[in-house]
C-alpha cells in the first residue's frame, strides 16, 4: 500500500502515532460524552429552570436551590444520606476487612467460603431488598418471630414503622449488600502481600497484632483508599434498597437525596426540583473523590527506582 | 553464639514424608552449608530450625535449649530470605530497626545497633532509601543487615544469593564469608549451588530426598565422597562416571577399553562397578596407555580448556591447564589418574574403599 509514490491518507495516518492515538480514543470519548457528560449537563441545566413534566421550563437561576435551602424535607434527606453513608461505610469497612483477613487464612473449604461471600453481591439488589422487606415486615418478620419464640421480647418489633428503627434497618440491609465488594477487594489486596514478609516479621518478634499493624495495614492502605472511595460513592448514591424497602418512609425518615430527587422529579412531576436535589449531591461526591485522590497519591515506598 | 543439634528430625506434609530422620551437629561458630538438589528438604529443614515449620519428629536444640515448641522469636535466630523479604513500606533504617523496635529497645540503642550494622555492610548512605530504590545486591545487604542488627545466636540463610547475577553472587559469597569470619556467629546456609557450598562452608551437609548423604569439610567431600551421588554433586565440572566390570587389577568399560583400578579401591572379580574420575584428574596419554576417545566439543575458557569426548558412548569431560589444539572429530588418548579415581558399586552407588 505504501509502495506507491505518494502515501495514501490511511498510510500517512498509520505513521502518525498522535493521529492514530486520537482515532483510537474517539469511541471511548464518544461514550463518555453521550452517556456521562450530556446527562450531567442536562441535569445541571434542568436544575436552573422550572421544568415540569410535560412543560418546558425557562431559566430561573438559583431559584430551585433557594427553595431547597428552606425545605426541611430536603435537609432531612441530606442528614439521612450522610448518616446512612457514614454508618454503613464504617461497618462495611470493618466487617469487610475482618472477613477478608479470615478468608486469607488457610481455612477449610476456602474457595467455597469465598463463593458464599459473593452471594449478596450477585443477587439482584431489588430481589434482596424484597427479602429484607419481608424480614422487616411488621407481621411476618422472621427476626421478631425468633425473638418472641425465644422469649426475649413479647411483641413484634416495628422495624419499618418507626423512624430510627427504619434508618437502622435499611443501613443493615445496605451493609449486608455492600460487604462482598469490600471484602473481596481487600482479600485481593491481602494476597499481593508476600507471605515471606510475615515470616520475616515473625522471626523479628512480631505478634499477630503487630504483624497486622506494621505489615498488613500499611501495605493495604492503597487498596483501602480505592475500595472505600467506591464504597462511599455507591452508598451515598444508593436508591434501590430504600425505594423497595421503605420508599423513603416513615415520614421521610429514610429518604436519601437520590430517592427524594426521584420522588420529586418523576412521581411529583417537578423535574427541575428533582434535578436540583441530584445536583446538590455533587459537592459531597467531589469531596469524597478529593479525599481519595490525596489518599491514593503514591507513597514514597511505592515509587520505582529512578534508574 | 551457640551450637545447633539436629537429632533424628522428621517432617511430614500430610502424607508426604519430606525429611526422613536427619541428624546434624553444628558446632558453635561454625559455617554449615546444607546443599542438595531442589526438593531434597534442605529449605524445609532450615525453616524448621527457624520455627516457621512444625517439627513432626525428632529434636532440634539451639545451645542447650530444645526449641521444638518454641516460637521463632524466642529462638534467638535471624534469617535471610531468598527474596530478601524487606518491608517495602519501610526505609532501610526502619527495616533494620524493626526487630529492635518490637523488642521495645530505647531510641539510642536502636540507633546504635542500626548504625553498627550499617557500617559493617557499608549501608550508611542508603539508610533513608526504600527497598524499591535499591539494587539487588543492596537489598541483599540490607537483608543481612536486618539479621546482624539482632545479634542472634544463629544466622539462617535460605538461598540468599540465588536472585543475584553471576558476578554479584561471587562478590557477595566472599562478603558473607568475610562477615562470618568477623562475627563468628554460627551460621546455617542453604543452597543448591555446590560452588557456594565448597567456597563458604566449614562443614557441608549434602542432602537428597530428605536424608543426609554425607557430612564433612569441603575437601573431605571432594576427596572422599561417600557415594556416587555426592561424588557427582560436588565438584565442577562434574565427575565422569563410566560403567564397567572388574577384571583382575583393571576395570573393563562397556566398549571393551581397560582402565587401571583406582589405587584406593577394592572390588571383587566380575563386580559391576562405576568408574569415577574428575575432569581435572584426566591426562593426555601416549599411544601405549590410556583409552582412545573422540573429541566432540572443545570449550576454552582461557585459564583452562574443557574437552568433551566420548568413550564407549559415554560423554567424558576433561579439563586441561595446558593448551592443546584439539579439533572436533579428532581421536585423542586419555588416562585417568588412578590415585585420584574412585570406584562405586553399580547397584548401590556406595564408594568401594580398600
Amino acid at each position: 500500500m505504501s509502495q506507491g509514490s505518494g502515501l495514501s491518507l490511511l498510510g500517512r495516518l498509520n505513521n502518525s502515532a498522535n493521529a492514530l492515538g486520537f482515532i483510537f480514543m474517539l469511541p471511548a470519548a464518544a461514550i463518555l460524552l453521550v452517556f456521562l457528560t450530556y446527562p450531567l449537563g442536562l441535569g445541571m441545566w434542568l436544575g436552573l429552570t422550572d421544568t415540569k413534566i410535560g412543560r418546558d421550563g425557562v431559566f430561573v437561576g438559583l431559584e430551585n436551590y433557594k427553595s431547597l435551602a428552606e425545605d426541611s424535607v430536603f435537609w432531612l434527606s441530606v442528614f439521612n444520606t450522610v448518616f446512612y453513608t457514614a454508618v454503613a461505610s464504617f461497618f462495611k469497612f470493618f466487617l469487610g476487612l475482618w472477613l477478608a483477613l479470615l478468608l486469607n487464612e488457610n481455612i477449610k473449604f476456602k474457595s467455597f467460603m469465598r463463593a458464599i461471600l459473593l452471594l449478596p453481591w450477585i443477587v439482584p439488589t431489588t430481589l434482596s431488598a424484597i427479602a429484607f422487606w419481608w424480614i422487616y415486615d411488621s407481621q411476618f418478620s422472621i427476626i421478631s418471630w425468633v425473638l418472641v419464640k425465644a422469649g426475649l421480647i413479647d411483641k413484634y418489633i416495628n422495624f419499618l414503622g418507626d423512624g430510627w428503627n427504619a434508618r437502622f434497618s435499611v443501613i443493615a440491609a445496605n451493609i449486608w449488600r455492600g460487604i462482598p465488594f469490600v471484602a473481596i477487594s481487600l482479600l485481593a489486596g491481602l494476597q499481593t502481600i508476600s507471605p515471606s514478609l510475615y515470616e520475616a516479621a515473625t522471626i523479628d518478634g512480631a505478634s499477630p497484632w503487630q504483624r497486622f499493624r506494621h505489615i498488613t495495614y500499611p501495605l493495604l492502605t492503597p487498596i483501602i483508599a480505592i475500595v472505600m472511595t467506591f464504597s462511599v460513592l455507591f452508598t451515598f448514591t444508593d436508591f434501590q434498597l430504600i425505594y423497595v424497602i421503605t420508599r423513603g418512609g416513615p415520614v421521610n425518615a429514610t429518604h436519601l437525596m437520590a430517592t427524594l430527587s426521584f420522588q420529586r422529579a418523576i412521581p411529583g412531576g417537578q423535574l427541575a426540583e428533582g434535578a436540583a436535589i441530584a445536583m446538590a449531591m455533587v459537592p459531597f461526591l467531589i469531596g469524597a473523590i478529593l479525599i481519595s485522590f490525596f489518599g491514593l497519591q503514591r507513597r514514597a515506598w511505592q515509587q520505582g527506582t529512578k534508574d | 553464639m551457640a551450637s545447633v543439634t539436629i537429632g533424628q528430625v522428621q517432617k511430614y506434609f500430610g502424607q508426604t514424608h519430606i525429611i526422613k530422620g536427619v541428624s546434624i551437629d553444628i558446632d558453635d561458630g561454625e559455617f554449615c552449608v546444607l546443599v542438595g538438589p531442589s526438593g531434597c528438604g534442605k529449605s524445609t529443614l532450615l525453616r524448621m530450625i527457624a520455627g516457621l515449620e512444625e517439627i513432626s519428629g525428632g529434636q532440634i536444640s539451639i545451645g542447650a535449649k530444645v526449641v521444638n515448641d518454641m516460637p521463632p522469636k524466642e529462638r534467638d535466630i535471624a534469617m535471610v530470605f531468598q527474596n530478601y523479604a524487606l518491608y517495602p513500606h519501610m526505609t532501610v533504617r526502619d527495616n533494620m530497626a524493626f526487630s529492635l523496635m518490637l523488642a521495645k529497645k530505647d531510641k539510642a540503642t536502636i540507633e546504635a545497633g542500626v548504625g553498627k550494622a550499617a557500617d559493617i555492610l557499608g549501608l550508611r548512605p542508603l539508610l533513608d532509601r526504600y527497598p524499591r530504590q535499591l539494587s539487588g545486591g543492596q537489598r541483599q545487604r540490607v537483608a543481612m543487615g536486618r539479621a546482624i542488627v539482632r545479634d542472634p545466636q544463629v544466622f539462617l540463610f535460605d538461598e540468599p544469593l540465588s536472585n543475584l547475577d553471576a558476578k554479584l553472587r561471587v562478590a557477595m559469597r566472599t562478603e558473607i564469608k568475610e562477615l562470618h569470619q568477623r562475627l563468628k556467629t554460627t551460621s546455617i546456609y542453604v543452597t543448591h549451588d555446590q560452588i557456594e557450598a565448597m567456597t563458604m562452608a566449614d562443614k557441608i551437609v549434602v542432602m537428597r530426598d530428605g536424608i543426609v548423604e554425607q557430612t564433612g569439610t569441603p575437601l573431605q567431600l571432594y576427596d572422599h565422597p561417600a557415594n556416587q551421588f555426592v561424588a557427582g554433586f560436588i565438584g565442577s565440572p562434574s565427575m565422569n562416571f563410566l560403567p564397567g566390570t572388574v577384571k583382575g587389577s583393571q576395570v573393563e568399560l562397556e566398549g571393551g577399553a581397560m582402565l587401571p583400578m583406582p589405587t584406593n579401591a577394592r572390588a571383587v572379580e566380575g563386580q559391576k562397578v562405576v568408574y569415577g574420575t574428575r575432569p581435572e584428574h584426566i591426562d593426555m596419554a601416549t599411544d601405549s596407555d590410556g583409552v582412545a576417545t573422540e573429541v566432540v566439543v572443545v570449550e576454552p575458557t582461557g585459564a583452562d580448556t574443557q574437552v568433551f569426548t566420548k568413550i564407549a558412548g559415554v560423554e567424558v569431560t576433561s579439563v586441561f591447564r595446558e593448551r592443546h589444539d584439539f579439533k572436533p572429530g579428532a581421536m585423542i588418548r586419555l588416562k585417568p589418574d588412578p590415585t585420584r579415581a574412585h570406584l562405586f558399586d553399580a547397584a548401590s552407588g556406595v564408594r568401594l574403599v580398600a
